[in-house]
This record gives C-alpha cells, sequence and structure tokens, in this order.
C-alpha cells in the first residue's frame, strides 16, 4: 500500500519528536563512529605508506573485510557486544574506515616526485615531506571519500539499530513495520535521507573552508 | 679554491653504466656558470648529485670546503618546474625552507616579506600559485630557493617553460636581481644565447656518460648591456660554442 505524500507529510508532523529523539541517536551513534572511522582510515593509510610490508600484508585483508556484507556483520556484533551503542558504532568504524584508507594512500602516493626530491634538497626529513606535502595533496581524495563515508556511516548506523537496537531510527522502522504504518515509514526513509544529504553538504562546506586554493585552481582551469 | 668544487664526480644509476663521469667544476663566489649539454646527457644527475639526492660512486662534493657528499639541505636546489605547491600561498610557498629549517611560521614569513619587493612579486603574499602568471612564478621559486641558501643556488632549466617574450623580461631580471644578491650559481640550459647571456663561464657536458669536455670564459662585464646579444662579440661566442658541442 502506497501512501499519499499527504499521509506521509501527515505521519512526519505527528509523529516529529519521537523521530528526532530517535534521530538524534543515529545521528549520536553516525558521528562518534564516522569520527573514529576516519582515525583508524587515516592511521591505518600512515602506517601502510610508511611501511610498504604492512601494506603488502594487510591490504588483501582490508579488501577481503569489505566483501563481508554488513547485514551478516551486524548480527554477530550485536550477540557478542549486546544492544547497547558499542555494536552499531564498531558497524559503523568497519564500513567508514575503508573508502578513507584507500583514499588517503592514493593521496599520498600520487605525490609528484619532483615535488618530495626538492623537500629532500631542503633538508626535509619523513615527517616534514608528509605535513607539508602527502597530507596537504591526499586532502582532495579525502574529501571525496568523506562524502561516501558519511552516507554509509548513516546507513550503517540504521542497519544496525534495525537488527539489534531498542532505540534510534532504525529500530523506528522495525516498530512502524510491524505496525504496517507506510506512511510513517516513508517519513522515516526521507528523513534518514535527508539527515545523509545534510552531512554531505556539510562535509562539502568543510571541503570548501579547508581547501580555499581548490576554487581558484578550478576557475584557473576553466579559464585555460 | 670555489664556494662549491665538484670534484671527479662519477655516478651510475644502476652500479655499471655511468651517466656521469669525473666531473670537475669550480664555482667562485657570486659567479654565474652554465652548464650546457644535450638533453639526457647527465646534466640533471650531476645536479642530484650536487644537491646530495644521490651519492656518486666516486668523487665528492665541497662546499666552502666541507664535503657534502650525499647530503641534503646544503645547497639550494630550483628544478624545471617551478614546484610552487598549489595549497600553499605564495608567502607561504617561499618561506617553507626556513619553515624546514626550523624558524617559526610568523618568523619564516616576515623573513620572506622582506625580499618580495626586491623580486618583484610584491603584492603577491597572500595569492595562490594559480594566481600568478609563469614569470612571477619562477621569480618566487627564485626567492624561495635565495631563502633557502644565500650561498650556492642550483637551477634546472629555470626559464625553459617561458615563452620568448616572458623569458627575455626574466632574464633581464634575473641579471638585475643577481647583481644584487650575489647568489652564486649553476643553472642548467640547452639554449646557447641564454647560457652566453646570463653567465660568467659555461661548461659543457658531452658524451655518454657525460663529461665536461670545455669550458668557455664569458668575458663581457656585468651588468650586460640589453643589447649584448645583437654584438658581434655574443655571435663569436655562439659559433665557438656551436663548433665545440659538434666536435
Amino acid at each position: 500500500m502506497l501512501p499519499s505524500p499527504s499521509d506521509v507529510a501527515e505521519a512526519f508532523v505527528k509523529d516529529r519528536e519521537l523521530m528526532l529523539d530517535h534521530a538524534c541517536v543515529t545521528l549520536e551513534e553516525t558521528f562518534i563512529g564516522l569520527f573514529l572511522g576516519i582515525a583508524v582510515g587515516f592511521i591505518m593509510a600512515v602506517v601502510m605508506d610508511r611501511f610498504s610490508f604492512v601494506r603488502r600484508m594487510i591490504s588483501p585483508l582490508i579488501i577481503v573485510s569489505q566483501t563481508i556484507p554488513t547485514i551478516a556483520i551486524a548480527p554477530l556484533l550485536v550477540i557478542w557486544l549486546g544492544y547497547e551503542m558499542l555494536p552499531k558504532i564498531i558497524l559503523i568504524i568497519l564500513v567508514v574506515f575503508f573508502p578513507i584508507t584507500i583514499s588517503l594512500l592514493e593521496g599520498f602516493s600520487s605525490v609528484d616526485a619532483d615535488t618530495v626530491n626538492l623537500m629532500r634538497s631542503m633538508g626535509a626529513n619523513r615527517r616534514q615531506i608528509f605535513r607539508y606535502v602527502k597530507f596537504p595533496n591526499s586532502l582532495g581524495q579525502f574529501f571525496s571519500s568523506l562524502k561516501i563515508s558519511v552516507s554509509y556511516a548513516v546507513v550503517s548506523a540504521v542497519v544496525s539499530e534495525w537488527i539489534g537496537g531498542t532505540v534510534g531510527l532504525g529500530c523506528y522502522m522495525t516498530r512502524v513495520r510491524k505496525s504496517f504504518s507506510s506512511d510513517k515509514m516513508f517519513a522515516v526513509i526521507i528523513l534518514i535521507s535527508v539527515i545523509s544529504l545534510v552531512l554531505i553538504w556539510l562535509t562539502s562546506v568543510l571541503q570548501r573552508v579547508c581547501m580555499p586554493w581548490e576554487k581558484i585552481n578550478n576557475n584557473r582551469s576553466k579559464q585555460k | 679554491m670555489g664556494v662549491l668544487e665538484v670534484k671527479n664526480v662519477t655516478f651510475s644509476y644502476d652500479g655499471v653504466t655511468e651517466t656521469i663521469k669525473n666531473v670537475n667544476i669550480t664555482l667562485h663566489t657570486g659567479e654565474i656558470v652554465c652548464l650546457l649539454g644535450v638533453s639526457g646527457g647527465g646534466k640533471t644527475t650531476l645536479f642530484n648529485v650536487i644537491a646530495g639526492l644521490n651519492k656518486p660512486q666516486q668523487g665528492q662534493v665541497l662546499l666552502n670546503g666541507e664535503d657534502v657528499t650525499g647530503r641534503t639541505g646544503k645547497i639550494s636546489y630550483m628544478l624545471q618546474k617551478d614546484m610552487l605547491l598549489p595549497y600553499r600561498t605564495v608567502e607561504d610557498n617561499v618561506a617553507l625552507p626556513l619553515i624546514i629549517k626550523g624558524e617559526k611560521k610568523a618568523e619564516a614569513r616576515k623573513i620572506a616579506g622582506q625580499h618580495f619587493a626586491e623580486f618583484g612579486i610584491e603584492g603577491t603574499q597572500k595569492k595562490y600559485p594559480a594566481q600568478l602568471s609563469g614569470g612571477m612564478r619562477q621569480r618566487a621559486a627564485l626567492l624561495r630557493t635565495y631563502l633557502f641558501s644565500a650561498q650556492v643556488a642550483l637551477l634546472d632549466e629555470p626559464f625553459s617553460a617561458l615563452d620568448t617574450i616572458t623569458k627575455g623580461e626574466m632574464h633581464r631580471w634575473y641579471l638585475n636581481v643577481m647583481e644584487n644578491i650575489k647568489l652564486s650559481t649553476i643553472f642548467i640550459t640547452h639554449d646557447v644565447d641564454e647560457a652566453i647571456l646570463l653567465s660568467d663561464r659555461i661548461y659543457l657536458l658531452k658524451g655518454k656518460p657525460g663529461t665536461i669536455t670545455d669550458e668557455i670564459v664569458i668575458s663581457e662585464p656585468k651588468p650586460r648591456r640589453q643589447s649584448f646579444n645583437l654584438t658581434d662579440e655574443f655571435l663569436q661566442y655562439k659559433r665557438e660554442i656551436i663548433s665545440r658541442i659538434q666536435k
């Protein structure tokens, strides 16, 4: 049964306080998981870039980890870690770290060899080359992957709540599904989409703030 | 004794085929010396050795008598492209060597800022490299090179990427600024005219492996006349150099 847009709007207005309470929990999980996922992805990328043997050892494992569906991991995490926030955050970390690690690694290794040579000729050490060349050079790729990670993080939070949780938008969805309230189901789906879109937009804003030169470079490229 | 001495340097990338062999170069204080040769002749390899990026199998690089062979951070090096980092403002690009040496960012900016007018890039401090013309970028890159070390600089084809008109302007500017800063420089070029116009001496690097075959002194006094490249003396130098290259 497909509800009309007015039914969906009405359901949202009626249930907005409850939905927003659940949304706050989902957002909390999303932000904690996203932050930790970025941290894990960053550390892994730095270590893999620094030590090529670590890169060779870990790369296959990372790729294999991404072939396992989240829907299969989530119940296991619930069994092992319970119904609280921890299994949800771990699931988000598992989903988020991968695009961050891969994009940062790409960014680090795509640095112009001549630029590195110039820095070396100035006497720059490995840490300085990372700070002044490799890291800023990878920011573009980092933000591209962050936009993907943000949407993955929201979806992962909802999935993990759906599978084993007492609160959050995923949990709310299971309740309205069981009561056959398709209007509320559509309302919450739209809310989740809006949250994802807002977070992606905020990432773009953050990118513009952190990379003010990009707009100038893009304008120059267009002029050429 | 020169400020920089390259003594009997031999280098090979694979340990078997030598790229340069028994190269000897002396650079005196305030002198501009040109390294002229064909592409693939080992000029950039020699610069990498002098800058300490590659360690030679044989020979020494002495800076004011101190052995700096295979040691980076001693001699300024400006590569073919300007290599300005697109994500740093011009002043932060220029101040980078000072920051690497351990200077605080504010102090490094202050020191760099004192030279912007001298290098003809006043007002570009807060701009990004993409907002500058090719000539301005080269000036900023040269200032960065100068700030790294006011003793010796290696310039690898510094003007090759510029159009003819800009190149002419840059030559005039370069000669003027060099008169003021007295930076001892070795620069690479393929352009015979540029070599005669800018340098005090020219080394020809020829053969495989590359060796220094000739040394030509350009005795035209400095500051050089703008019309020097239209004189008979200039053409004589040019004929002589070309005949030596073709030998």
